[in-house]
């Protein structure tokens, strides 16, 4: 999996592409959570639009992602969500866990 | 049952590995004429019994290996993955949706495997470790994980 990293306005984006998986997306993902959150951002959009497979070890990374952001007072909210993705999400019932928009102007604009 | 349905992989505990399996599985799922959602599904399914087969059967070990069986048995897709491991009780895994357990970050691979197909069976094998065998409809299909 790719992750890039840029800002619009105070928020942080983290873009995803490719699998978030057992071995190798989930601990990019992690990584990639991490450095954000040490680097003192508090409001963080992932954009899911071009992840294309997510396992359980990946929906793992997502929620301590999420956990983490709250615990420091930050917070981590989901865009562009593929339908699989969504329905993973529906499964698992996080999907009323996580905030999310299907589009990034609407998860930007969800922080003013 | 046609040959060109069947095969058999023994992988070593790595978790990359994983991918190879899936490389097999997608060209055979292809060739079965099975329909691109479902194909994602038993994909997902697969790639979380090969997950736990690694990490929770074989602990990671490399010189343990997690065989895969596919065949097709009459209208079914049939999937058995084996460890080496010490064996396995399924009713001893707390669910994953219950409210305090489901922000944690671990302890969904079999509901995804539940989810995604039609029967899942656990059975030790000839050396203590588990069979998990996965099966599912060739007809008809599951395409939409959320009907599931």
């Amino acid at each position: 999996m790719d992750v890039s990293k840029r800002q619009v306005g105070d928020v942080t984006i983290l873009d995803l592409k490719g699998k978030i998986t057992i071995g190798s997306g989930d601990v990019q993902l992690r990584n990639a959570v991490q450095e954000v959150m040490n680097s003192g951002a508090t409001k963080v959009l992932i954009n899911m639009h071009n992840v294309s497979t997510i396992d359980s070890s990946g929906i793992g990374e997502l929620v301590s992602a999420y956990t983490t952001a709250t615990n420091r007072g930050a917070k981590l909210k989901l865009i562009n969500l593929p339908a699989k993705v969504t329905d993973i999400l529906t499964i698992t019932q996080l999907i009323t866990v996580f905030d999310v928009y299907d589009s990034e102007d609407e998860g930007v604009r969800s922080f003013a | 049952m046609p040959e060109e349905y069947r095969f058999h992989l023994a992988i070593g505990s790595r978790f990359e590995n994983i991918e190879l399996v899936q490389v097999v599985l997608r060209d055979c799922l292809e060739r079965l004429g099975m329909e691109a959602d479902a194909r994602h599904w038993v994909d997902l399914a697969v790639r979380e019994a090969l997950a736990n087969a690694i990490k929770h059967g074989n602990a990671q070990n490399p010189s343990k290996q997690v065989h895969v069986d596919l065949a097709v048995e009459g209208e079914e897709l049939v999937i058995r993955v084996e460890d080496e491991g010490a064996g396995f009780d399924p009713s001893q895994v707390p669910d994953p949706l219950a409210p305090r357990r489901r922000l944690l970050p671990n302890g969904r691979g079999i509901l995804f495997m539940e989810k995604f197909m039609d029967e899942i069976q656990y059975g030790a094998g000839p050396g203590g470790g588990t069979i998990v065998t996965l099966r599912k409809r060739l007809t008809g299909a599951k395409a939409d994980a959320s009907q599931a």
